[in-house]
């Protein structure tokens, strides 16, 4: 076609393109697919099929070991998420409803620090602060976790509640303005409203990444504060069980649900 | 006080824009202009000439450098924009995408701590001044750019503003759509009896429309008048340009008298022309005359004499092209009506007759 000759580069039309991209995938969701199969095994070993069975979702069920660090893992995401979804809102705003100063581009990478640190440094230097604070104030709860978990989450919340943020036609909040909105009746009314996708986003992003967290938990928490990633690496020290697969199954479930729901909220949004 | 009657009274406003690095960008320099009470004024030039900001500082969303700003005699120049009586109509209209039509024209009142009722009531007033009552619950995603402009338009002017600024509001609509928008703005700027400040681009528009104009370039306002003073009586190059078609002739003056200067023409002739208001300027000057003004008439006969280079059809007139004796083009609009004019052809000699009383000198 005449108009194909105008595009310079075509990946598609490259030889190999179809294999490269079929290799990728593969390489990518086998994994996934053999461990969902095998949560559904009937026997104890973890590479022999012997039948569907859903023993290892009800054994894993009725663990109480697993259902508290079930719930620690939940109640962990979900503070941690919300109290990063602010933050980083606020951050957000702060960032992007001012003219451009010196020092703005540097305040990017502050906040997004975490993703540049390598995950290990920062838990090792959580342990290390967080182990003088113990020694001092006598407290060693959940808390650690909370602010460690929040501090990590910022950057994913923050991330699409910016992108949010400088889409949005400032004119609104112009006319909100012009239409005698004080500043806080501006963002109550105008700019909030419109920022939920962003916040929503923000949110799940925060809530799976905090859910997902082995490398900082294992050096910030306590004793006896599993979580399931922490309790599942526990478990594989031992005899390895299909509990494990389970347990990953339901996390995977839960991860498409959350993006799955974000999908649907944002398209209705927009 | 004599202040008070003025909607808007702009006293040596400037607004610096500091560039990158060491660059600053005058985007109005000293404009004073007084804006009455009841009036459709209009801020006409091309872009970057300062109008929308003009119109910025005024609205509140940016602050002069210098000067000050009086609304009814009252400073407001650094007023953050929720504490002035003035609302705009936005370019892209700015409709709240998360509200209906209803709740979009309801803001204002809202905002000003209206009682429901009288809310309830102000937005089926304003829905049936712009011919929208039916509208009145759908999205603003729900409805066509001409609506949309109506919703904007209703927004803006239910909280009954002191002035009603409008930043270009008609170029995103097509030209007949723009034509009806142009008759009903002029209707509800007369309904409403409010002050419209209207920035625009686009000369047809502001003749049209306004009760007087402003032109403005590079950051300063030059002529202010009605729309016919400002046609028939520019004050220099630039005006006389932006607005309308015009020829330029190259003269001297040879004697003046009683706001009247006899004109030795660079073409050869002379001519009585108009003396600006603000005196003649020294040595060479120009001075305009209209298309319409000029009429054909035989070789050898007329105020100047041409060649004609190019006759353009424009149904209801022709514009005849032609070029002076000393290589000036010239252009004569001659209305198509049966028995008017002289007939032409192209290389033909002509002799153009200038309406007495129409020539008139520019101050550059």
């Amino acid at each position: 076609m005449a108009t194909e000759r105008r595009k310079p580069f075509a990946i598609k039309a490259q030889p190999g393109f179809g294999l490269v991209a079929m290799l990728c995938f593969f390489m990518l969701y086998l994994p996934i697919a053999i461990l969902v199969v095998y949560a559904f095994n009937a026997g104890e070993n973890i590479a022999l099929w012997e039948g569907f069975s859903l023993r290892w979702f009800q054994s894993a069920w009725a663990n109480e070991t697993v259902q508290e660090a079930a719930m620690r893992s939940l109640f962990l995401a979900s503070v941690s998420a919300t109290i990063a979804t602010i933050v980083a809102g606020m951050a957000a705003i702060a960032t992007t409803r001012t003219a451009p100063y010196r020092g703005l581009t540097f305040k990017y990478a502050m906040i997004n620090q975490p993703l540049m640190v390598p995950e290990i440094v920062t838990a090792v230097s959580l342990l290390i602060v967080f182990s003088r604070f113990k020694v001092w104030t006598g407290y060693s709860g959940i808390g650690y976790l909370v602010l460690a978990h929040t501090a990590f989450c910022i950057p994913f919340a923050y991330l699409p509640i910016r992108a949010r943020l400088e889409n949005m036609d400032l004119t609104l909040e112009r006319a909100a303005a012009d239409l005698y909105a004080t500043p806080w009746q501006a963002f109550k009314r105008v700019t909030l409203p419109l920022l939920v996708p962003g916040l929503v986003a923000g949110y799940m992003l925060a809530f799976v990444i905090s859910l997902d967290d082995v490398v900082i938990t294992e050096f910030v928490k306590s004793g006896g504060q599993e979580t399931l990633p922490t309790y599942m690496l526990g478990q594989l020290r031992r005899a390895v069980s299909p509990e494990i697969n389970a347990i990953a199954t339901v996390f995977l479930a839960l991860s498409v649900l959350l993006v799955t729901l974000f999908y649907f909220v944002n398209r209705k949004k927009n | 006080m004599a202040s008070t009657a003025n909607a808007i009274d702009a006293r040596g406003v400037s607004k610096v824009f500091k560039g990158a690095g060491q660059d600053e960008v005058r985007a109005l320099d000293n404009v004073s202009v007084t804006i009455r009470e009841n009036e459709f004024f209009t801020l006409l030039g091309p872009s970057g000439c300062g109008k929308t900001t003009l119109l910025r500082l005024i609205a509140g969303f940016d602050f002069p450098t210098e000067g000050e700003i009086l609304l009814h005699g009252e400073n407001i120049a650094l007023l953050p924009p929720y504490k002035r009586p003035v609302n705009t109509v936005f370019q892209n209209y700015a409709l709240f995408p998360h509200m209906t039509v209803g709740q979009n024209i309801a803001f204002g009142l809202e905002m000003l701590g209206k009682p429901k009722d009288e809310i309830a009531a102000r937005v089926s007033e304003m829905l049936k001044l712009v011919r929208m009552e039916e509208l009145k619950d759908r999205r603003t995603s729900q409805i066509s750019g001409g609506q949309q402009q109506r919703v904007a338009l209703a927004r803006a002017l239910a909280p009954r503003p002191k002035v009603l600024l409008l930043d270009e509001p008609l170029s995103a609509l097509d030209y007949k759509l723009r034509k009806d928008m142009q008759i009903e703005l002029k209707r509800l700027q007369h309904d409403t009896g409010i002050t419209f400040i209207f920035v625009t681009h686009d000369q047809e528009e502001a003749l049209t429309m306004s009760d007087r104009i402003a032109v403005m370039s590079k950051g300063k306002i030059l002529q202010v008048g009605s729309p016919h003073d400002i046609y028939v009586r520019p004050v220099d190059h630039f005006v006389a340009n932006f607005i309308g078609e015009t020829n330029f002739l190259k003269g001297k003056v040879i004697s003046s008298k009683g706001g009247k200067a006899t004109v030795e023409l660079a073409p050869g002739g002379t001519l009585l022309a108009d003396v600006p208001e603000a005196g003649l300027p020294k040595g060479e000057i120009s001075l305009v005359v209209r298309p319409e003004n000029a009429t054909l008439v035989k070789p050898g006969k007329g105020d100047l004499s041409g060649t004609v280079e190019t006759i353009v059809y424009f149904g209801t007139d022709t514009h005849v092209h032609l070029k002076l004796t000393d290589g000036t083009a010239f252009m004569v609009r001659q209305q198509n009506a049966a028995g008017s004019g002289v007939d032409v052809k192209t290389g033909d000699k002509a002799g153009i007759a200038i309406a007495a009383g129409t020539p008139r000198i520019l101050m550059d």
